[in-house]
């Protein structure tokens, strides 16, 4: 397995900034919660360094990522809209407290008919292994890799584009 | 990969056998939430399961050989790895768990991923189990969705208007192949094939072409005829945009004609669970030859027919048992499964 293109993402980066200046085509972006946002921006840096022809359907290239805190962010934020004093549940909050979230936005964004997967693990060394097992004659590459956004100023994301 | 042990814990009883018991003698109370009635945190519920599934067969559960996978969508308090590690430190399993977090296709992934963990070589045996609770947090949140119904769910039928939430815990073990080498079995189910793909559509949203699960059926297809399917456990949730999503995707796969069946009305959706818990049920009946009705279904309610049923139905001949669970979940997501029964003469 060989990594063809990688991204680190840290809470330095002005998601928003990036956002605006490198990207700036899918307004989807500001529904998303942070941990979308954090993936969106570093899969959208990760994909324009790799280089090929963009948006075409494919269905043999997976998004597989990982973290130790999922979508806990979010989840904070669902969790005070139905507090019973002030009970008012946000649907369109409810919908991002899933960590799978992430690749599907990054699935929609670039037609990926593949696989899409999220794990919740301890180490981050864990996941290497996953991914190794993930490629297949049918999965021929994977855009995978850790990904932490517990608030604002506190996120990250590692990813690589992997091929066998 | 091979399975060799399963267990259920769900309202209506703490094994398999007596599950179907009481789904086949028509048995179940109409809830529409199905709690589990003892108070239970989600590592212990997890723990009995699992002691019980490995009680009868020689799997090890304390060593480097056994990976333990945790499917669930928000574990305990929002927590997924805190518990999974109890759960693995209560077992004295040394590896770190792996928890699969995949919406509601989590289940099947979960089996997935087992066997490629064991296929590649990395471990002898994989103990998958999945679980859900059901707190205000997730009941608020598909009531301001608007997926919940007031009544039983129906799956599939013409009047269907909502899911149910239910809890269970479901633990399903495998191992490698050669596990036969040294413990023998008389008849077994093989893991053939399972995958996952995306809609890449919406993230509520079903596909309008059921894309993503279309995928899914045609790649768990391949190495056997459609005819030779026995059944299809279908998700069937009972919402008007699930089911009438999957009979499209059936009829695109040629699959229509294929019994098939949910068991939603039965346990309502088990989130994390329900992969599991669906596919052990659906595999035990039909080592009795049985296929198992779906509660609720009174009238075709989808544009393409699906063929459920609201009694259970018998298994004509001796033809292979070839079984595939389907699912999908918010994110986009689908994953299928397919296992056959292999018995030795």
């Amino acid at each position: 397995m060989q990594s063809i293109a990688d991204i680190v993402l840290t809470s330095e980066t002005r998601l928003t900034d990036v956002y605006r200046t490198q990207i700036g085509d899918y307004p989807k972006f500001f529904k998303m919660d942070l941990l979308c946002r954090v993936g969106f921006v570093a899969s959208e840096l990760l994909l324009q360094q790799e280089g090929v022809e963009r948006f075409v359907p494919r269905d043999n290239r997976a998004v597989v990522l990982a973290g130790r805190s999922g979508c806990i962010h979010n989840d904070r934020a669902y969790e005070a809209t139905i507090q019973p004093d002030n009970y008012f549940p946000s649907p369109s909050l409810f919908v991002y407290t899933l960590p799978n979230i992430v690749t599907g936005e990054i699935a929609i964004r670039n037609k990926y008919l593949g696989e899409t997967m999220y794990y919740a693990l301890q180490e981050e060394e864990q996941l290497l292994p996953l991914i190794e097992a993930t490629l297949s004659d049918k999965i021929s590459s994977v855009l995978g890799g850790w990904i932490e956004a517990i608030d604002d100023e506190h996120f990250i994301a590692k990813l690589h584009i992997w091929i066998r | 990969m091979i399975l060799v042990g399963s267990h259920i814990i769900t309202p209506l009883g703490d094994s398999v056998e007596a599950n179907i018991a009481r789904i086949l003698a028509g048995d179940t109370p109409d809830e529409i939430v199905h709690k589990l009635p003892e108070a239970g945190d989600f590592a212990n519920r997890c723990v009995r399961s699992i002691t019980e599934a490995l009680q009868k067969d020689a799997v090890p559960v304390n060593t480097t050989e056994t990976v333990i996978i945790v499917s669930s969508t928000k574990g305990e308090d929002l927590d997924l790895i805190t518990p999974a590690q109890r759960i693995c430190e209560e077992l004295e399993n040394p590896n770190p768990p792996i928890v699969v977090s995949n919406a509601c296709t989590s289940g099947v992934c979960a089996q997935i991923v087992a066997n490629r963990l064991i296929e590649s070589g990395q471990y002898k045996y994989a103990v998958v189990v999945g679980c859900d609770i059901v707190t205000e947090f997730i009941r608020s949140g598909f009531e301001a969705l608007k997926a919940l119904s007031d009544t039983v769910c129906c799956p599939f039928d013409a009047h269907r208007d909502g899911l149910n939430l239910g809890e269970a815990v479901a633990t399903m073990v495998f191992a490698a192949d050669e596990y036969l080498a040294f413990h023998p079995k008389q008849a077994y189910w093989h893991y053939e094939a399972g995958c996952m793909h995306n809609d890449a559509n919406h993230l509520t949203g079903p596909s309008r072409e059921g894309e993503g699960s279309f995928r899914c059926l045609c790649e768990v297809l391949e190495g056997v005829d459609a005819k030779d399917v026995t059944m299809i456990g279908l998700h069937g949730t009972g919402t008007v945009y699930n089911d009438e999503m999957e009979s499209i995707a059936l009829y695109r796969a040629g699959l229509s004609a294929v019994p098939a069946n949910s068991l939603k009305g039965y346990f309502g959706h088990t989130l994390g669970a329900a992969g599991l818990l669906e596919t052990i049920l659906c595999l035990r009946a039909l080592e009795e030859r049985i296929i198992l009705p779906t509660k609720g279904f009174t009238e075709q309610g989808t544009t393409y027919p699906v063929a459920v049923n609201a009694a259970h139905r018998h298994i004509e001949g001796n033809n292979d048992l070839h079984f595939i669970k389907l699912l999908s979940g918010f994110g986009g997501t689908n994953a299928a499964v397919r296992y056959k029964r292999i018995c030795n003469p």
